[in-house]
């Protein structure tokens, strides 16, 4: 019905735009509507604007998208084969729940809008989305649904965070349960403080594209996942002693972390939140530049160190690294100098490389190094904006990192502890020690090779 | 009838098997082990934590020969298998009671 009206009123209107041509005489009562047609699609500063903003949301968006799959391909890379179909099992799954709270709750809690929230600056309202029609959609300067779906895809990359950590000694359901928690309420929460024009925002607190609101929350409910569920059964033995489980596939962890370094322009790029100026136009350009940079020296800082203090560089940290580097750059993209950003970069590179051992030594089993790539390198991203940004002040910065990190570690202890006291969080040792592949998913990842099933 | 279990250098089985061709033995049984008798394994390191490689990668040749050519055939995998470093392997040698050729039913040293 919609559309027969749509088409007719279309076909009115030409008629008119027609009518116009053939009969000047009728030009004063067809020039009105089609006045209005013209004004909708001129090339006026505002209208490229909305076309430029939501274009950026868009691509930005669907890059950051892309990083569900960049991490997906990393984690089943450093999960031994037993496990990867399992990981990948949970990485696509966290992808859709993300998908689906941050429509039904999650967008509107974080970004309830002046006079919208529940708890003044604290808990927005609760409400799905809806989305108006494309022909009512020109109120703002941009496209509704293209400021949900960026969001989104945000929500939805704090999620992928915390399965890394947790792989292989923890079961499908449970873990899905955190994660709908987490993305419908626990991450909306925190970030409408901030982004969301809350008490954080109000306070001077700057977090460009997700330092402390993505990467640090993701580590927070990683690490609070972490300490309840304890260690992969044989990781750790007496008297300190550390055994390695080396990943199935390098190559595919290689793709992953290419994968993700890609996205990340969208990540940082699209959080400038405008295109249609040639000042926004050139800011992206320099987030570009600098989230390339820093990447690129968290890569080598952690290649020469690893060098140095093993003797063989180790591929893993080194991958690890080129995420810090851009976890690092994430808080404040824009505002540094390229030199800025390399240390700030190199400086993620050295987190990495140090507090990968350091959690072996405190018997916390990150599978991945999801804490000090994403945790650790946040914190340092967030506090150092304050060297770069002149706006931002360090004691702000750190407050932020606090309130999150607590509100973050605590919800997510809870609900870790009450979902293991509850339906328990762990599969069996004979489950965890023939794979979760068999038990969690009952489809293996490579049954011809190894000591998969069809392998005699 | 005799077995000859011969535990090599990976990298030696192409040439082991030309020099057992060459003797006119064909057919063979090949598989992928792990083991060590002199030959110490090494530690590697995996993102800071250490772990000891003590099995190392070999191949194993299970060839059914006939008594009169036993000790040519050891000759002649000794000699290729050979490099000189520790870790080459060893050689076993076991009496064969009875062999059935799966297609043909011949049995013994004409089902070799």
């Amino acid at each position: 019905m919609n559309d027969f009206k749509r088409n007719l009123g279309v076909g009115i209107a030409t008629a008119m735009v027609l009518a116009l041509t053939v009969a000047p005489g009728f030009a004063q009562d067809a020039a009105a509507p089609a006045a209005a047609a013209v004004e909708k699609t001129a090339a006026t500063a505002a209208n490229v604007d909305y076309i430029f903003n939501t274009l950026l949301f868009l691509i930005g968006g669907f890059l950051v998208m892309w990083m569900a799959a960049g991490f997906a391909m990393l984690e089943a890379g450093l999960v031994r084969s037993k496990n990867v179909a399992m990981q990948c099992t949970k990485n696509i799954a966290l992808y859709s729940i993300g998908g689906i709270m941050f429509w039904l709750v999650g967008y509107n809690l974080m970004y309830p809008g002046d006079g919208g929230w529940v708890v003044a600056d604290t808990i927005g309202k609760f409400l799905p989305v809806t989305m108006p029609a494309p022909g009512e959609d020109t109120g703002g300067a941009y496209a509704t649904g293209s400021d949900w779906f960026f969001q989104m895809v945000f929500c939805a990359t704090t999620a992928s965070i915390v399965s890394g950590t947790l792989a292989e000694r923890i079961k499908l359901w449970p873990f899905l349960i955190f994660i709908v928690v987490l993305t419908g309420f626990i991450y909306p929460i925190q970030g409408s403080w901030e982004w969301g024009a809350g008490w954080l925002d109000d306070m001077g607190f700057s977090d460009f594209a997700g330092s402390t609101l993505v990467h640090s929350t993701g580590g927070w409910a990683a690490l609070a996942g972490a300490l309840l569920l304890g260690a992969r059964a044989g990781k750790y033995g007496p008297n300190g002693a550390i055994h390695p489980m080396p990943g199935s596939s390098m190559p595919l962890a290689t793709l992953g972390t290419f994968i993700l370094w890609l996205g990340w322009f969208g990540f940082n790029g699209g959080s400038q939140l405008a295109l249609g100026t040639l000042e926004n136009a050139s800011a992206v350009a320099k987030i570009f530049v600098n989230t390339n940079m820093a990447a690129a020296s968290g890569v080598l800082v952690a290649m020469v160190l690893t060098q140095v203090i093993y003797g063989k560089v180790d591929l893993t940290m080194t991958l690890n690294g080129a995420l810090a580097g851009l976890v690092s750059i994430t808080a404040e993209p824009l505002a540094p100098a390229i030199w800025q950003s390399v240390v700030i970069g190199g400086v993620g590179g050295v987190i990495v490389v140090f507090t990968v051992p350091l959690l072996d030594k405190l018997r916390i089993d990150d599978v991945v190094g999801a804490i000090p790539v994403h945790l650790f390198a946040g914190i340092w991203g967030t506090l150092i904006v304050a060297w770069t940004n002149s706006d931002a002040n360090i004691v702000v910065q750190a407050t932020g990192v606090a309130a999150v990190g607590a509100f973050v570690f605590v919800s997510s202890f809870v609900l870790w502890a009450f979902l293991k006291f509850t339906i328990g969080l762990r599969p069996t040792l004979e489950e965890e020690t023939n794979g979760l592949d068999m038990s969690e998913i009952g489809i293996e990842a490579y049954p011809e090779f190894g000591t998969g099933s069809q392998r005699i | 009838m005799k077995l000859l279990t011969a535990i090599i250098k990976p990298f030696k089985l192409e040439e082991v098997r030309t020099a057992l061709t060459d003797l006119g033995l064909e057919g063979m049984t090949v598989t992928e082990v792990k083991g060590y008798g002199r030959q110490k394994g090494h530690t590697e390191i995996y993102r800071g934590a250490e772990y000891a490689v003590s099995f190392l990668p070999k191949i194993k040749i299970e060839i059914v020969v006939p008594s009169a050519q036993v000790d040519k055939a050891l000759e002649v995998v000794q000699s290729a298998a050979r490099t000189g470093q520790i870790g080459d392997g060893k050689i076993f040698v076991s009496p064969i009671e009875r062999t059935i050729r799966v297609r043909t039913g011949e049995t013994d040293e004409t089902a070799l």
